[in-house]
């Protein structure tokens, strides 16, 4: 019979395990371009080993087969890494690293939506890959940080110089990271976090 | 990354179309989001399908749909066809992420929580 998926089905190891307690989750995606570190950064802050989910992007097709009638789709399988920081006895944070094709992400369903926003994560050496994501997210209207990962033989350029290259406004914070760094990563994701404080407090004040 | 070495085979069309009753998964219409906490309501049954009994078995403390999804090794939208059976029947409960629209309270909870680290 079929058990062999039931056999294969892998399990949470106890100390992956979330209290009982735990009652919402609050999610963060991490945005940038290929190999630029979106799966170290997960990897650095998350409590359990980072785990991969799939989805099945299907793209219907233009033209219809007149023949049988039937629409052609072609179906792609996007693989997302992500991780979990327990942030209390009730509130637990989950943290997606999105694949390197840029053209999926927005398609993946509910991804972008209900997050408390991104991290842009970028590599000096190649801010062009940067741009389209960006140009996303502010359409949007999800908050953002930009984070600079800083690999040893990327030069490191003076913060508004990289903020005039992005077009961003001065309301956009830059920092620098090591995505290798658990409490550099952390601190990206506490200036996402102090960044979405500003712009709830402007927006709604009092 | 693919270290948990999930294969194209094991979520392959044929396998999926067998465990949501070849039901297209809308991922539009589920009522859940990828951070949805799951719980057990009740322990898996005998001859009970093999998918639903290994959610009602992880789901003894609770998980979000990303988690449920890469333990099955299988697309979230298939997952939320799963989860949307038990939840219909009240085998499982599911604890709706916090709102969207974040409130001054919820994110100084999460920097409280970030700073722990
Ligand atoms: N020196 C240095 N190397 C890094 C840093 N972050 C990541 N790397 C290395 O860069 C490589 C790519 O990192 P990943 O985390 O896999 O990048 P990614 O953005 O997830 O890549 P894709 O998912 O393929 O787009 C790995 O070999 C990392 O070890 C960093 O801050 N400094
Ligand atoms: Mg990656």
């Amino acid at each position: 019979m079929d058990s062999k998926s039931s056999d294969t089905v892998m399990e949470p190891r106890e100390a992956d395990r979330l209290p009982s307690s735990a009652s919402s989750a609050v999610k963060i995606v991490i945005v940038g371009g290929f190999g630029v570190g979106k799966t170290t950064l997960v990897r650095s802050v998350s409590e359990i080993r980072p785990l991969t989910t799939e989805e099945t992007m299907t793209q219907a097709s233009t033209g219809i087969d007149d023949l049988a009638g039937v629409e052609h789709k072609s179906a792609t399988t996007v693989a997302m890494d992500f991780g979990r920081i327990s942030l209390n006895e009730e509130l637990v944070l989950y943290l997606f690293g999105t694949p390197g094709q840029q053209r999926f992400w927005f398609l993946w369903n509910g991804l972008f939506e209900g997050a408390l926003g991104a991290v842009v994560l970028v590599d000096t050496r190649r801010l062009e890959v940067s741009f389209d994501v960006i140009g996303r997210l502010e359409e949007a209207g999800v908050p953002f940080v930009i984070a600079v990962n800083a690999f040893p033989d990327a030069a490191s350029y003076p913060t508004e110089e990289l903020r005039s290259a992005l077009d961003l406004p001065t309301s956009v914070p830059i920092v620098v990271c090591d995505a290798r760094r658990r409490e550099s990563s952390r601190d990206v994701l506490i200036s996402l976090m102090h960044h979405l404080r500003d712009h709830t407090l402007t927006a709604e004040p009092g | 990354m693919s270290e948990n070495g999930h294969g194209w085979e094991e979520s392959g069309p044929e396998r999926l179309y067998v465990i949501t009753g070849g039901r297209e998964a809308d991922a539009a219409q589920s009522r859940l989001d990828l951070v949805t906490l799951i719980v057990s309501r009740e322990e898996p049954g005998v001859g009970m399908q093999p998918e639903l009994a290994a959610i009602l078995r992880i789901c003894r403390s609770p998980l979000s749909v990303a988690e449920i999804s890469a333990y099955l090794a299988l697309p979230s939208s298939a997952t939320g066809v799963l989860l949307d059976d038990l939840l219909t029947d009240g085998r499982v409960e599911a604890r709706e992420p916090a709102s969207s629209l974040p409130d001054i309270a919820l994110i100084e909870a999460v920097i409280d929580g970030l700073q722990k680290l």
